[in-house]
């Protein structure tokens, strides 16, 4: 009689998570579904799950992170998958050659999964074109995209406000280079933010701030530029904290750390103009003292330590998704 | 309009159509083989078995299995409460990260397991709707084996339709029904499906 | 091998002698006798039937990578030379970032050695502006100049220091010899690998911006005024430093400028991958090295104003910046991948995308690959004259093919169109009267 029938689909339509444009608002919200279980299981005195046991999966991280890294292997460890490191210094001359080789070798042992982190944006793409039957999993590639970040960002702002849709999300900093940004625009659009980048002109991708993006039906169109902080800030419901490296100033997007800090650091006072239950985010490791004030970065409104136990449940469930709804995929 | 159920809990043959709104296929036929009151029935039935077999409602905890074991194992305890005055503790849980079959048959969404009690110790009455093959019956066990060690487990299903594929059996049984494997049982729960009903759909050969 | 050929009944387009017609072309011991209307077929000479063809003077590339010596495992002078064939040029120059490179003069007579012995057209050479192509110190010029470069280049890079550039067109403007620059300012286009735009954002690759060509543009230009010397751009590819090479020659300034087939077809989407919608999510496809190339494939408003440029004539010649890689090269990450894209086979059949729809009639793509190349060159080749070397050309303008990077005789496999289908194919190609292809 009603359509509350259970919900037959539970993998997601993908093979590869390599950034959040290929995702709709059902997909993500399933994967929100599955995280609320996997929360449940990291809140249990014994951590186990036999859902991915015999499964194999690879971390291959050509850029050095152990944040990132121990939250997938742990995610994979809790499901029962065999987790194997593989990490690459990544300062080897003959970087993209050894890529191609050890996607060969890695598709010759039959692994279920691949989690890639490289400093080249597209690796994750190079990888699941040379793969045929293997996951890919973006755990950062490049400048380019971290979708599993971005998703537990998402998730992180729909556990403590109830709903992303229509909520003012404000991303400070450095946009240009930020994975995490580029893939949080998509999600927040996806699922109905509203989003306003907030960061020095040098440090904004160009064609943003073509006027011209306005007059088509990009999906970032209705995105707000607004380099003043207080500004910005003003009855945001979330302020999200971007990473600034002291490289940007050698490069000479900035003319020092401390005029960034002074522009645009997240402050205790700026806090104040933003909505009194607003949250703060940021993606990790902090700068503490430049883009966010230490007050803020522990204060009660801060989520920050939140979004680690989350990227667990996150990983867990992204695994769980990609390596089951492969398996019916390929017996149907 | 129902057609009439033989009692006993026997049904087999002829069927006939009803255009059922929900049903997903057009070439099935639907009968009831269980009317709410008789569903009433039975749930009062075997919650006074579960009390009579554990001489009370000391150290039991229901857990009923998603999704529609859930409301089921709240029904028990209402009417475990209305006999003995006493509320006995509710579970619910997802066994979807236990499965052994996720290769073969789509899975329903996943929703977290919800055990808040210690379950050391305490008896575990499992709570379904329906019993088949027997193997949600084994990845409920392995969840709750994963959660502490229950003094005992018992099954309470509302419909044991057979097939069994393990050696399971379930302790409390609301109505046996015979089917084939082609066969799909269904039972519809006013708290998810706004009706209270069991039916079984055919496919027409 | 007869050098007698008569070429029958094609429509002969030669733009140097303003030709049009259908006729019939005679060779004799390797040189074009005759055009006329019907001629009788003398003794000992081949027939070849072009009826329904388009006969014109085998075309030149001013601007080709060859690979030999060094890098024979992209391409030798054997391949590349026969390459050209297939694609219809009996004139090839061979850029000098060979290795060692082409900046003395045992390099360059081992090159002019071994095209005479392995290759099937024409290849002239160019000398580098600096020793090793470093940009530090001078070539010796003049000899390289004696052997018979046709001018000099560090292609694959910049003529960096200003200075150097300063007294390479001051020198190189004695012998009467060109200057050939990259442009490319490196602290602006340092660590891109592709146009920056909107393609560069949404794939987070860093890009290259119009004005790291400009800026090197407007300075070559001017020193070129300066020094009264003769700069040609190598691979034009904005519509900023066409309106600079236009506002120079009002000047008088000695400013010529090439266009690369791609830089006149293929814009910046190609990365992508086959999508050109930035709101479909990428696919395994993107990322495509093929379509990695230095300049970087352009977005389109570039794209037009290339083609409005070789239109008005502020574009001098076609050239096909030629530049095979092995697979090995370009199977990486794109950030990794070398640039370049492998052309001479598909030039021809890409520049009649342009004729097909309109954009430029054939009489003016022929002569931006036969006449005016010669005219830069001060020699008597690209012409059907009597007289000439019969280097001749001969295609058919309605045959469809599809794009087979496999059938290439290049080994350099690397192009981003593949499995796309072209309407114009190289039927034939004759150097000094030998059908070689």
């Amino acid at each position: 009689m009603t359509t509350n029938e259970t919900n037959t689909r539970n993998s997601i339509r993908h093979k590869h998570i390599l950034d959040l444009d290929e995702l709709n608002r059902s997909d993500i919200e399933l994967i929100f579904e599955n995280t609320d279980s996997m929360m449940e299981v990291l809140n249990r005195g014994i951590r186990k799950v036999p859902a991915l046991r015999g499964k194999t999966i690879i971390t291959l991280f050509y850029e050095s992170s152990t944040r990132t890294r121990v939250s997938f292997e742990q995610a994979g460890k809790i499901l029962s998958a065999d987790v194997i490191n593989v990490s690459s210094d990544g300062s080897s001359s003959k970087k993209g050659e050894s890529l191609y080789n050890t996607a060969l070798t890695l598709q010759a042992m039959k692994a279920d999964a691949i989690v890639i982190r490289h400093p080249h944006s597209g690796a994750g793409y190079f990888l699941a074109q040379q793969m045929d039957s293997t996951s890919i999993i973006n755990a950062g590639d490049g400048m380019h995209a971290h979708p599993t970040q971005s998703l537990l960002d998402l998730y992180t702002i729909k556990k403590h406000l109830g709903t992303i849709s229509s909520k003012k999300v404000v991303i400070v900093g450095d946009l240009l280079y930020s994975r995490v940004a580029r893939s949080n625009l998509w999600g927040l659009t996806t699922m109905g933010a509203n989003i306003v980048l907030c960061g020095p002109k040098t440090l904004l991708p160009q064609d943003f701030l073509d006027s011209r993006l306005r007059e088509t039906n990009h999906p970032f169109r209705n995105i707000q530029i607004e380099e003043n902080i207080d500004t910005a800030l003003e009855d945001a419901d979330v302020i999200m904290t971007l990473r600034l490296q002291s490289e940007r100033q050698k490069a000479g997007h900035l003319p020092s750390l401390r005029e960034y800090s002074r522009r645009f650091g997240v402050t205790s006072e700026r806090l104040k103009i933003a909505k009194p239950n607003a949250i703060i985010m940021h993606p990790g490791p902090m700068n503490e003292g430049i883009e966010i004030e230490s007050d803020v970065a522990h204060g009660p409104q801060s989520v920050i330590e939140s979004q680690v136990t989350t990227g667990v449940a996150i990983r867990m469930a992204v695994l769980y998704d990609l390596i089951t709804g492969n398996h019916s995929e390929k017996e149907s | 309009m129902p057609l009439a159920d033989l009692g006993g809990g026997f049904f087999f043959g002829k069927t006939s159509l009803i255009s059922n709104p929900s049903s997903t296929s057009t070439s099935m036929s639907v009968k009831k083989i269980q009317t709410d009151v008789q569903m009433k029935r039975a749930l009062t039935r075997i919650s006074h078995e579960i009390l009579e077999r554990n001489s009370g409602a000391k150290d039991l905890i229901l857990v009923g299995m998603h999704s529609r074991g859930v409301p089921l194992a709240f029904r028990i305890r209402k009417l475990i409460s209305s006999y003995e005055g006493q509320t006995v503790d509710v579970g619910s849980l997802d066994i979807g990260l236990y499965r052994d079959d996720i290769s073969e048959k789509p899975q329903a969404t996943m929703k977290p397991t919800d055990i808040s009690v210690d379950i050391n110790g305490r008896i575990v009455v499992l709570v379904d709707d329906v019993l088949y093959t027997g193997r949600s019956i084994r990845a409920a066990m392995d969840a709750i084996n994963d959660l502490g060690r229950p003094s005992q487990i018992q099954l309470a299903v509302l419909i044991d339709r057979g097939h069994r594929e393990l050696p399971i059996r379930a302790d409390y049984v609301g109505k046996n029904v015979p089917t084939s494997k082609e066969e799909d049982v269904k039972v519809k729960l006013a708290e998810v499906d706004g009706l209270d009903e069991v039916v079984i759909s055919s496919p027409i050969t | 091998m007869a050098l007698n050929v008569l070429i029958k009944g094609g429509r002969i387009i030669d733009p140097s002698q303003s030709v049009d017609e259908i006729s019939d072309l005679l060779v004799t011991d390797g040189i074009i006798t005759e055009i006329k209307t019907s001629i009788d077929r003398p003794r000992n000479s081949e027939v070849f039937d072009a009826q329904g063809k388009i006969v014109c003077p085998g075309f030149i590339d001013l601007h080709c990578h060859l690979r030999e010596p060094g890098e024979e495992y992209k391409e030798t002078i054997e391949t590349g030379t026969a390459a050209a064939a297939a694609g219809g040029f009996t004139t090839v120059c061979a850029m000098p970032n060979t290795v060692p490179a082409m900046d003395n003069q045992s390099v360059v007579e081992y090159v002019i050695k071994k095209a005479k012995e392995t290759a099937q057209i024409r290849v002239l050479p160019i000398g580098s502006v600096t020793i090793g192509r470093k940009g530090k110190q001078l070539s010796e010029m003049s000899e390289l100049a004696e052997l018979g470069v046709i001018g000099f280049s560090d292609d694959g890079d910049p003529v960096e220091d200003p200075n150097i550039m300063r007294q390479a067109l001051s020198y190189s403007a004695g012998l009467n010899l060109p200057i050939i620059n990259h442009c490319e300012v490196p602290a602006l286009a340092d660590g891109a690998s592709m146009n920056e735009g909107w393609v560069s954002n949404r794939l987070g690759l860093k890009g290259m911006p119009n004005s790291a060509e400009e800026v090197m543009v407007a300075r070559d230009l001017s020193l070129a005024e300066l020094t009264g010397g003769h700069i040609h751009i190598a691979h034009a590819s904005t519509m900023g430093t066409l309106n600079l090479i236009k506002a120079a020659k009002a000047r008088g300034i000695r400013g010529t400028c090439e266009v690369t087939p791609h830089h006149l077809t293929l814009s910046e989407t190609l990365v992508m991958g086959p999508t050109e919608d930035s709101f479909v999510p990428l696919s395994p496809d993107a990322y495509d090295t093929n379509a990695k190339v230095n300049p970087p494939l352009r977005n389109q408003s570039d794209v037009r104003s290339m083609v409005e440029g070789l239109r008005d004539g502020t574009i001098d010649v076609i050239a096909t910046d030629h530049a095979p890689h092995n697979q090995v090269d370009k199977t990486t990450t794109f950030q990794d991948a070398a640039f370049g894209i492998s052309v001479l086979e598909t030039a021809f059949g890409s520049l009649m995308t342009l004729v097909d729809n309109g954009h430029i009639d054939i009489n003016t793509l022929i002569k931006k690959l036969t006449a005016d190349p010669a005219k830069f060159l001060g020699m008597d080749i690209g012409s059907l004259k009597k007289g000439s070397s019969a280097d001749i050309t001969v295609f058919d303008p309605s045959e469809t093919w599809i794009v087979n990077p496999q059938t290439f005789l290049s080994k350099g496999k690397n192009t981003p169109i593949e499995g796309t289908l072209l309407k114009g194919k190289i039927k034939a190609t004759f150097f000094k009267g030998r059908k070689i292809y």
